[in-house]
């Protein structure tokens, strides 16, 4: 560790730490479209994109609006011999809401429907006045911090696989229909994918915390 | 890609540690040890998270305590005309497995068996690894961190079928499907494992590296 010293010298905004491994570096951005790299864990630590933020705030906006409308619309719909059923969403979501099983449908509508829907209206809120180079939005980084504690959180993707495998359950019971939303959720999947794909979360903190420089 | 320049003049890495800064995990900034707070996304720091592996055990024995009822009891309850017929996990892959739908079978086994199962031994093998420093080499163990992290999550298919089929097959007198309590406990299980896995620190497999490597130059 001969090398401590001359880090200490360097002023600790120009020093960037992988928060995987602890290494320490001294700051360099890659181009747009470059990534940096930690040497040590192999962890991305800067993606910068460009016109990023443009393209994630259309995305969230487009997803705002698909999962609104996809957990209204009828999802599926099952006949057999004459009769029917049609759900949508977020009856799916609150099917184990009658019984003791309420707890479990607060957490599926919340994986399914409401954490990403906020996720996506914190991303606005917070991304709207950077890329318009105002000062950042009032508690915007309360808001950032909160979406990204959410991220795991997320599930419309593995909701998309659970469909597939109850659709072939379903199969040699009744016949199954799709319905709008079915069609919308499979785009909102691929949406919610390629914004978090997008998102280079050291930008962000670095533009929330030097608006003026970006 | 650019590779980071290390910060300090030779080729060796510098833990934030070593050099007197304690890192925010959130956004990456460095600040001087002694500080509470990240002053730019306002996380808590800690420079090594000591009580972090009695979380990770708390957590992850309540993951393994509600995984036993959720393969216990049924999850789900089939009622077709006059007969109820209810299965657990693993009788549902069976049975479907039997209809000849052998890739759902085999989706439905490694999501709620293989994975939840992984991820115990996985969670509990990497921290009993950084206490005793032997076997793996830190990048197998960073390996397994990040699948464990990654692939968590995926357990929750069979919640959302249940979920689906449970809202969807409610045909009045012919056929219906409606949830069983292992349900509920599969949940918390997935749930429980996740924060386990959220809990651990993975710094501590590169020190238990470091302290490897140092006591090798020793010798």
């Amino acid at each position: 560790m001969t090398s401590a010293p001359a880090l200490t010298d360097a002023p600790l905004e120009e020093l960037i730490v992988c928060p995987v491994c602890d290494a320490t570096y001294r700051l360099q951005r890659p181009e747009k479209g470059e990534q940096a790299v930690c040497t040590r864990c192999h962890k991305v630590l800067i993606a910068p994109r460009a016109k990023a933020g443009m393209q994630i705030i259309a995305l969230s906006v487009a997803t705002v609006v698909l999962i609104i409308a996809a957990s209204v619309f009828p999802f599926l719909q099952i006949s057999a011999a004459g009769r029917s059923n049609a759900v949508s969403i977020l009856d799916a979501a609150l099917t184990f809401a009658d019984g003791p099983l309420l707890v479990l449908a607060l957490f599926t509508a919340a994986f399914i429907i409401f954490v990403p829907l906020l996720r996506m209206l914190l991303t606005l809120y917070v991304l709207i006045p950077v890329v318009r180079d105002r000062p950042p939005a009032r508690h915007a980084i309360a808001a950032f911090r909160l979406s990204e504690a959410m991220r795991p959180w997320s599930m419309a993707e593995i909701f998309a696989i659970g469909c597939a495998v109850a659709l072939v359950k379903v199969a040699d019971l009744a016949t199954v229909n799709f319905g709008p939303a079915f069609w919308m959720f499979g785009v909102l999947v691929v949406l919610v994918i390629a914004q978090d794909g997008f998102m280079c979360r050291w930008s962000v903190w670095n533009s929330l915390e030097h608006p003026k420089k970006q | 890609m650019v590779c980071m320049e290390l910060a300090g003049t030779s080729e060796e890495t510098v833990t934030a540690r070593a050099a007197g800064l304690v890192a925010c995990t959130r956004c990456t900034r460095a600040w001087p040890i002694e500080t509470a707070r990240c002053g730019r996304c306002g996380a808590k720091l800690v420079s090594r998270d000591h009580h972090s592996l009695q979380r990770v055990w708390a957590l992850w024995l309540v993951g393994l305590m509600t995984y036993i009822p959720a393969n216990l009891y049924p999850m789900l309850r089939t009622q077709q005309l006059f007969t109820v017929d209810e299965s657990t996990i693993i009788g549902g892959a069976v049975e479907l497995a039997h209809y000849g739908s052998y890739g759902i079978a085999a989706i439905i086994l490694f999501a709620s068996v293989v994975i939840p199962l992984g991820k115990f031994w996985a969670i509990a093998f990497l921290a009993i690894s950084v206490r005793q420093h032997e076997g793996f080499a830190a990048h197998k163990r960073l390996v397994i961190y990040e699948v464990v992290e990654y692939i968590g999550r995926w357990s929750m298919i069979d919640i959302f079928v249940v979920a689906i089929l449970s809202a969807l097959v409610h045909l009045e007198g012919l056929v219906s499907i409606t949830p069983g309590p292992a349900a509920f406990f599969f949940a918390l299980s997935v749930i429980f494992t996740m924060l386990s896995a959220q809990a651990f620190d993975p710094r501590m497999i590169w020190d238990a590296q470091a302290e490897d490597d140092e006591a090798a130059d020793h010798d």
